[in-house]
């Protein structure tokens, strides 16, 4: 191994793993990194408060106090940059390593919080869309691409595993930080409106500091390294590649773009469930549908949101896992397959007021939509080798900002046309759930279509991972 | 069935640093343990 005690700290060569090193330390690292920027799922925790800063009462917000939209659309900057900054920053990440990834996604993420506590104490919503949008927004990117290539090559063997794991983090990252935000703001809130500002500012701390664990702790396997007695088998899979394409050559292929089209239907659709899920529980299962007392109240949509957010965490994990048994092809053809029958049948199971039903259904729609995301990065390592797989899985989530546009767009302009025409309960969303089976159905097709990359696009001749964002 | 599949266990120098490993999972594990107990609670309510 080469002398690297006069390299800088964060260089790619000193974070090159020693002989015996236990990859089962790599996930937890990228665990660290995925819990953290797992927050911004919890963003709407900050909704009423933001929005209340000057009345103080979150029922009576006084004149010049920020709307509901004007406070969303800090998360719509903070989803848009994730893409963008995945996109623009992945062969960087190749190039560096994910050390160097993890810490400038860190401070990014952090810093972004405290950029935004600035702005909520000036009353300033520029500030509060710069930090946490748009700083906050380009570490989400950076860290949420950072550790997957590095999973792929320690886990060759476990991909889907491996790469469910650490995504099965940012799933669970709103279960931390929702629960996290409300105690923080109710203890400083003696102390600044709503506690809000403050309460940025300890987050903005706290998530720095975890994220170094990290940091510090991920490692990169050596170009030659593979697990002991590990043997590709021959079996033949044809959508398998020996070979290796660049994220330039990727994005030449069709490939690249029916799988980019999988991963927009399959969000689009799942944003389109959560986006709605408390107000679409307590219009379907209201009192006047259930009877005087026995309708869903708020906090109960409280507890359905919270249960999708567990079976969004659980489906990262379990179907991605499952994909290393039955393919990548297959896992989303079941995504899409079953989506398109529960999707359909949700509308169904609301006019007959099955409730419990009802709510298993939608936690299976979730836990494939969760599964989606996982998957995608063992899919493309399938498909164009692990060369720069970081960089391409970073250009591929560009569709996961579409569709955090086009999926809300959706189940807003169909809900209120639905409301316009008098419709209410079941019926006011009937048409919305029907049209995300159809957006299963294009999903479905471009799976179908994905075959093994043409071999023009691969490199020629032996690549080095450390080259690989040259 | 997938190529790519194991076969053999983990290697016995992987095993030496496994108490490191089990402190980093105990690091990521405690708070994401916290969080879906929050959210069992939270949910609770949905079938009361």
């Amino acid at each position: 191994m080469a002398d690297t005690s006069s390299t800088p700290l964060l260089d790619r060569s000193r974070t090159i793993a020693p002989p015996g090193y236990n990859r089962w330390l790599v996930p937890p690292a990228a665990l660290a990194i995925h819990l953290a920027i797992g927050q911004a799922y919890a963003f709407s925790v900050f909704n009423k408060p933001l929005g209340s800063l000057l009345s103080g009462d979150p029922a009576n917000p006084a004149p010049g106090d920020w709307t509901p939209t004007q406070i969303g659309f800090t998360f719509s900057i903070a989803i848009v940059l994730l893409g963008l900054s995945a996109a623009l920053f992945g062969k960087w990440l190749e190039r560096v390593g994910p050390r160097k990834a993890m810490l400038a996604a860190s401070l990014c993420f952090g810093g972004g919080f405290l950029i935004a506590s600035l702005g909520v104490s000036l009353h300033n919503i520029w500030l509060v869309y710069f930090g946490y949008g748009f700083v906050g927004g380009i570490g989400l990117g950076i860290g949420y691409i950072s550790p997957v290539s590095t999973l792929i090559k320690w886990f060759p063997d476990r991909k889907g595993v491996a790469t469910g794991m650490a995504i099965m983090g940012f799933g669970g990252g709103a279960m931390i930080g929702s629960p996290l935000a409300v105690a923080l703001m109710n203890q400083f809130k003696g102390s600044a409106p709503q506690g809000v500002a403050p309460a940025f500012i300890a987050m903005g701390i706290i998530y720095l500091l975890f994220m170094q664990f990290g940091v510090w702790t991920i490692r990169v396997p050596a170009d030659d390294w593979k697990p002991a007695g590990y043997v590709p088998s021959e079996e033949h899979n044809a959508l398998i590649t020996t070979g290796n394409v660049s994220a330039d050559n990727a994005i030449k292929t069709p490939q690249f773009w029916l799988l980019w089209v999988v991963l927009l239907c399959n969000v689009t659709a799942g944003i389109g469930v959560l986006e709605t899920a408390s107000p679409l529980i307590q219009e379907t299962f209201s009192d006047a549908a259930m009877g005087a007392g026995r309708g869903v109240t708020a906090a109960a949509a409280a507890g359905f949101v919270g249960l999708l957010s567990l079976f969004n965490l659980l489906g990262r994990f379990f179907w991605s896992s499952a994909s290393d048994k039955i393919g990548r092809k297959l896992i989303y053809l079941i995504y899409f397959g079953l989506g398109v029958v529960l999707y359909a049948l949700i509308p169904t199971l609301g006019h007959n007021l099955q409730l419990t039903l009802y709510v298993v259904v939608a936690c299976v729609i979730i836990s494939m939509y969760g599964g989606g995301f996982a998957t995608a990065p063992a899919y493309l390592s399938d498909l164009f080798g692990k060369y720069q797989v970081g960089a391409i899985h970073g250009r591929l989530l560009t569709a996961w900002s579409t569709a955090g546009v086009l999926g809300p767009l959706i189940v807003h302009l169909l809900h209120d046309s639905a409301k316009q025409k008098g419709l209410t309960g079941a019926a006011a969303y009937q048409n919305v759930f029907y049209t995300m089976a159809g957006l299963l159905v294009v999903g479905f097709l471009a799976d179908l279509a994905v075959t093994a990359v043409n071999e023009k696009y691969q490199e020629k001749g032996p690549v080095t991972i450390e080259a690989g964002g040259h | 069935m997938n190529p790519h599949q194991p076969s053999a266990a983990p290697a016995a120098t992987e095993e030496a640093s496994g108490g490191s490993a089990v402190l980093a999972w105990l690091y990521v594990g405690i708070p994401l343990a916290w969080g879906v107990s929050q959210t069992f609670i939270k949910a609770l309510a949905l079938f009361k």
